[in-house]
């Protein structure tokens, strides 16, 4: 541990700024997520500008964090976002949530890297009586509106619903048709963009749109 | 405390924390939801709070509307379809209290629409979101009393039980007698306890455009119904499911293929039938329609009045 007198870069980091108001901001962010999680593949916008995360965790992603994280919730962290100590200490003093030793044990798993993202069966899928306490990945995303890659149907979409985002690993639509296929256990996505999310829940069917 | 002018209205600086709950408490019934919605019909255990209210009254509905409520809802809340019964009264009053939310008994204002046992007749939206005050969340749970047992026909999808227990019904009645919590299946899996709404209703929950939100506070499950989400009430190829048919319009206003509630108005047999759902009463009845036993609109200055001298 560093000296209380020592205000190292990873400290000052830690302590930088979350919410600016705990309760209304949460509400805020969770109201959109509920929204985009209720209509897979929707982007709801959302912005929170106060927010001042260490590098490389994203506004929106920490803004999630905050929302749905706390000393109840193990989080794992990808090396993308564990390289930076100061985003582990920065979650560690504002939410409590425990590190998770392996994704298996994580109930957020957080994703700084999409692109080199382990396959999701080391996630934790949840069982068939309780699907419930399976991993949800939380992703940052360069953009959401990229040209269509899939197109969804399912529970919250009325008829289908194309939805792309980037970058994402090559086989990751093929891991999500495979994720669906398990329901109701599996993981959730949420795809945290710069100025807003998407989710696909495990409910939700997925045909990849040809080339 | 000090009697800051600016800050002594303001709900947040009160004893309680906005809408009542502590912050941990909403995260974990957020995550609860949104496990909900993820895997809809399915039962999310969560850490259900003593609220102050007795079970029954609603603690599950409770804690999920202030989990999702924000500063700029407009909340709705109703008991049995009607607005001023004694439920829908003290919840609408405690968000009044704890949130300084705007509340309203017009459907079509709300953006959170709380309900025990009543889905209102007119079609809800997009952008509303209705909760559900549920006593037993279990379908299966008067059919095989373990949970370690209903949890395993959920994990199975094995519901044999409850197709017995409504061909029994037929067995006995002729007819499937089951009125209200009339159990569905939820996206083709989950078999899924409506809450004690009227079998009228079930057909309403099939492909809603608004999200449903289910809280049981005693029993500790929140589930939950995406929009546009399939929800077949389970019956038998020759026994269909059928909703109840009334004899008669509304009373007041008239209205047909709503549900209505029957009220005696005397101890020689005199009743009355009107619309459980008193907004959608209301809003037809200034609207021009009139049922037969509604009173003539010429002589409602005589009965006020009278209520003057009086």
């Amino acid at each position: 541990m560093v000296a209380p007198h020592a205000a190292t870069p990873s400290l000052t980091a830690a302590l930088a700024p979350g919410f600016a108001d705990p309760v209304h901001d949460a509400q805020r962010c969770f109201r959109a997520l509920m929204q985009t999680m209720a209509r897979p593949g929707t982007i709801q916008a959302y912005a929170n500008e106060t927010i001042a995360p260490p590098t490389p965790l994203s506004r929106t992603l920490a803004a999630l964090a905050l929302t749905l994280i706390d000393y109840d919730t193990p989080i794992w962290l990808d090396p993308a976002l564990a390289q930076n100590p100061a985003v582990a200490g920065y979650l560690k003093f504002h939410t409590g949530a425990p590190l998770a030793e392996t994704p298996g044990d994580a109930a957020f798993a957080l994703i700084g890297d999409p692109a080199a993202l382990m396959p999701l069966s080391n996630f934790n899928q949840g069982t068939l009586e309780y699907p419930d306490r399976s991993t949800t990945l939380l992703m940052h995303m360069q953009t959401l509106d990229a040209a269509a890659q899939v197109t969804l149907e399912g529970p919250g979409i009325k008829t289908s619903q194309p939805f792309g985002a980037a970058p994402l690993q090559p086989m990751f639509w093929d891991q999500l048709t495979a994720n669906n296929a398990q329901f109701p256990r599996g993981v959730d996505v949420i795809f945290a963009g710069a100025t807003g999310f998407a989710t696909v829940p495990r409910s939700t069917r997925i045909t990849k749109t040809e080339a | 405390m000090s009697a800051h002018p600016d800050t002594a209205t303001s709900p947040d600086e009160g004893h309680y924390n906005f809408a009542y709950l502590d912050e941990q408490t909403k995260r974990m019934i957020r995550r609860a939801i949104l496990k909900g919605i993820a895997v809809p019909g399915y039962q999310v255990p969560f850490a259900s709070r003593e609220m102050p209210m007795p079970y029954g009254w609603g603690t599950g509905g409770v804690q999920v509307t202030a989990a999702i409520l924000g500063a700029d809802d407009t909340l709705k809340v109703i008991d049995q379809g009607s607005d001023d019964t004694t439920n829908a009264v003290s919840i609408r009053g405690f968000f009044e209290k704890t949130a300084g939310v705007e509340t309203t008994t017009r459907t079509s204002e709300a953006s959170i629409i709380q309900t025990r046992h009543r889905i209102p007749e007119a079609l809800l939206t997009e952008d509303q979101v209705l909760v559900y005050q549920v006593p037993i969340p279990e379908p299966l749970r008067f059919l095989e009393p373990r949970e370690t047992e209903t949890r395993k026909m959920h994990a199975l999808a094995e519901y044999g039980l409850m197709h017995v227990k409504l061909y029994e019904d037929i067995a006995r009645n002729g007819h499937i007698a089951t009125t209200y919590a009339y159990p569905v299946e939820v996206n083709d899996r989950y078999v899924m306890d409506p809450s004690p709404t009227p079998k009228f209703d079930n057909p309403k929950m099939h492909e809603m455009a608004a999200l449903q939100l289910f809280g049981a506070g005693r029993e500790k499950r929140i589930y939950a119904i995406p929009p546009h989400t399939k929800v077949k009430s389970l019956d038998f190829d020759d026994h269909p499911f059928e909703v109840q048919k009334f004899e008669k319009p509304c009373g007041l206003c008239g209205a047909e293929n709503v549900y209505l509630d029957e009220v005696i108005l005397d101890d020689k047999g005199g009743r009355m039938f009107v619309c459980s759902d008193s907004d959608h009463c209301e809003d037809r009845r200034s609207h021009g329609h009139l049922g037969e036993m509604a009173a003539d609109p010429a002589a409602s200055h005589l009965a006020s009045t009278g209520e003057e001298r009086a």
